[in-house]
């Protein structure tokens, strides 16, 4: 029985797959034009900041991908603020969208088969006058990119050019946003980075290649070309997950230190809690492309809600608090593919309650600063609203 | 199976390594000369109780790993001695070796790497149990249901192929292909390091509950602290191919007394927004094997580097009871005359001394 049910959930008949194929072309045509016309006229694509003491405000953000199987739903209603000077931690599995989430503010997701399909990512200039960046177009995102918002990526081995000298990589990103700045100015901004990310042999490392340097170096020189513009906001993806603990600890230290010194905001995404409490001031908990629970780290560490984030901090052993058996998670996360309309946590949950068999539960704010996405709270606070999808048939 | 039977009576310890010495040569590229040795792992001693689990942590390139596929042979060793039940795994020939396989196994790190694409799931986890007759060929189905059983895989995935699979599953089908050939010892090789942390929680809880049905024995390397002190009864910590420290788990997460242990703990992240930790950032990075600094070879990012530390490695000693050390700040009167005896001779020989490894 089981057996064959496993079996229908993957299979695809040859109708049904050309289906999709003339489904996914259609609306990714559309879209595009779309995007194209709105990068036209400024005034389309600028807008205002709803609080001027925010860097980002995702407003019910919706990115889907449109794949070969169906649409994945990899971000669905996605609302959180990141305030300038602040830190903001993104904490989710594999495969829960917070990735995905950063990649649309950078416009890099890849096109056509993923797009932003609906809501507004609004991105402060710092005058009163905000970009949304969903309908942005891409020669006005390249000013932005690595001048304005930069990111550092997981794998430093990756993320640098092997065949160009690590002077040289840093300088590109200040010739490209900065054409009037004189090579010597270059230079010595590009050490001044060197400098500044740690590193004592400055003069040395400008003429080495990225394979004469070690995983934690590499790190530093990525931190320092994303910094090199003073960028507004930082997006670090998991920027520690590929060292040891020890070079972990050197490059959140520095994080922390260049970020104040910059006066800038960092979205950490990460997936490991420890690293989210030494550094986050605000905490965002993602589940299967929504955000399940969102507050500061205090309300997400010291009273976490939802029974995902709770499950979460009971299945990490911690040093020092000696238990006889971690908690696990019953069941997987669900088919992106087909999500349910209920709850997406209601089959792994062990709180389920009456209201669950309901529809997916509003965001509901019960303090000051946490919301959270469960029925349990529903008469502990003031009901928000729910997450908008986009019904991708109508497009 | 019956000419394997352990030659000597069952001692307290399974595994017992001592002074495991590998190293890997480096041939220059004409004539293949050997110009230079990575000393991976470069005298390692310790010993497994039956039943229990050691934890081995240090920074990648510590020689964590190399260890760990030396002590089942894997790859040769340089020097040194493996004893499992008391039988020495090095002097052992082809075909005795052979037999004594299916006692130790491995898991490793990434699962999605270390499954054949072309075998289904029931193929992958029976092969080595039909190769080492382990059950009667009539038997061999029902025998791979219950191991799969056992590691939570439902039977009908039998039939399946790895890549319908996530990782975590795929981890299960690892431990479940270990276990299928009843084994005394696996060594754990970052098993867990590839999973999401609720993925984990599982996997460990698994690898646990088979420890108290089967009574295994585990070497379990990782660099996660975190998840080590869960699951090992004792800890060895690595740095540079030597241990520098050993105890039971809960002396040692109490009390380091190794300053690489010290400031190894200190970065382990915390869950907590008001803890208040004395992080010890550590300078630098570790250095290259193949050309370790002289005398300790912790002192280049040491903040309690003493000048004996320069010249005389430091010896492994027992500090506290069933708590070993290797470093100069604990060494008793003999080993303190012996490091200054060997500091002054190798002053004398060489007007200056050696220039500290440049940190970057």
């Amino acid at each position: 029985m089981a057996e064959n049910e496993k079996k229908k959930s993957s299979y695809i008949s040859g109708s049904e797959s050309r289906r999709i194929t003339r489904f996914n072309r259609r609306v990714t045509k559309k879209l595009e034009k779309d995007r194209a016309d709105s990068g036209k006229d400024p005034a389309l694509y600028t807008t205002k900041m709803k609080d001027a003491n925010n860097v980002v405000e995702f407003d019910n953000v919706c990115t889907y991908f449109f794949t070969d199987v169906g649409t994945v739903k990899a971000v669905d209603g996605v609302t959180y603020d990141v305030p300038i000077g602040k830190t903001v931690g993104v904490v989710g599995e594999s495969g829960c969208g917070k990735s995905v989430t950063s990649l649309s503010l950078m416009q890099l997701l890849q096109r056509p088969s993923g797009q932003t399909v609906g809501g507004e990512i609004r991105f402060n200039l710092g005058d009163g006058t905000a970009y949304n960046i969903v309908n942005t177009p891409n020669s006005v995102m390249e000013t932005l990119r690595g001048n304005k918002i930069s990111m550092i990526f997981q794998e430093p081995m990756t993320a640098l050019n092997p065949v160009f000298k690590i002077g040289q990589q840093i300088n590109e990103v200040l010739n490209l946003h900065n054409p009037e700045m004189s090579e010597e100015d270059v230079k010595a901004r590009t050490l001044e980075m060197l400098d500044m990310v740690g590193i004592a042999n400055k003069e040395g490392v400008y003429n080495m290649y990225p394979h004469e340097l070690s995983g934690g170096m590499r790190q530093r020189i990525c931190i320092a070309i994303a910094l090199a513009c003073s960028p507004t906001l930082i997006i670090a993806d998991e920027p520690t997950t590929a060292l040891d603990v020890t070079i972990q600890a050197q490059i959140l230290d520095l994080l922390q230190n260049l970020k104040d010194r910059l006066n800038s905001s960092i979205m950490l995404i990460t997936h490991d809690l420890g690293v989210v409490a030494g550094m986050a001031d605000y905490v965002v908990v993602m589940y299967a492309g929504r955000i399940v629970e969102k507050g500061t780290a205090d309300d997400i560490f010291h009273h976490p809600a939802h029974p995902y984030t709770i499950g979460l901090m009971r299945s990490k052993p911690v040093v020092g608090k000696k238990v006889e058996e971690l908690y696990n998670i019953p069941g997987n996360v669900p088919n992106p593919v087909e999500m349910p309309d209920y709850c997406y946590f209601r089959d792994r949950c062990e709180m389920r309650c009456q209201g669950c068999d309901g529809l997916y539960p509003p965001d509901i704010r019960i303090s000051d600063t946490h919301i959270v996405s469960c029925y349990r709270y529903m008469d502990q606070g003031e009901t928000l609203g729910y997450p908008k999808s986009v019904n991708v048939e109508e497009l | 199976m019956e000419e394997v039977k352990t030659p000597v009576a069952q001692s307290e310890y399974l595994l017992e390594v001592n002074d495991l010495v590998k190293w890997f040569p480096i041939k220059s590229s004409f004539f293949k000369r050997t110009v230079g040795n990575v000393k991976a792992v470069d005298g390692v001693s310790f010993k497994i109780r039956r039943g229990e689990t050691m934890g081995l942590v240090g920074e990648s390139g510590c020689g964590k790993s190399t260890c760990g596929r030396t002590i089942l042979r894997l790859q040769e060793k340089t020097s040194g001695q493996v004893l499992l039940d008391g039988q020495d795994i090095f002097a052992l020939s082809k075909e005795e070796l052979r037999r004594i396989r299916p006692k130790m196994q491995i898991v490793f790190q990434d699962p999605y790497s270390s499954l054949s694409p072309r075998l289904p799931i029931g193929e992958i986890i029976g092969e080595a149990v039909r190769e080492h007759n382990v059950v009667p060929p009539e038997e061999f189905d029902d025998y791979i249901t219950r191991v799969m059983e056992v590691c939570g895989l439902p039977e009908y995935y039998k039939e399946r192929y790895p890549h319908e699979f996530s990782g975590g599953q795929r981890q299960r089908i690892c431990i479940a292909r270990a276990l299928a050939l009843s084994p005394d010892f696996i060594v754990c090789d970052e098993p867990v390091s590839a999973l999401d942390v609720s993925i984990q929680a599982q996997i460990i809880n698994l690898l646990k509950q088979l420890q108290k049905d089967f009574g295994l024995t585990y070497l379990f390397i990782s660099h996660d602290l975190s998840v080590v002190e869960h699951i090992s009864h004792s800890v060895g910590v690595m740095y540079l191919g030597n241990m520098v420290e050993y105890a039971a788990t809960e002396k040692i997460f109490a009390n380091p007394l190794n300053p690489y242990t010290k400031a190894l703990f200190s970065a382990i992240p915390i869950p907590d927004p008001d803890a208040k930790i004395n992080r010890i950032i550590l300078k630098g990075s570790i250095p290259s094997p193949a050309n370790p600094p002289r005398g300790c070879k912790f002192h280049t990012r040491c903040d309690e580097c003493m000048e004996v530390c320069k010249y005389a490695p430091p010896e492994w000693l027992e500090v506290e009871e069933g708590h070993y050390c290797a470093c100069h700040l604990y060494d008793d009167a003999e080993a303190k005359a012996r490091a200054e005896e060997m500091m002054t001779e190798l002053k004398k020989t060489e007007t200056e001394p050696v220039k500290e490894q440049e940190v970057l």
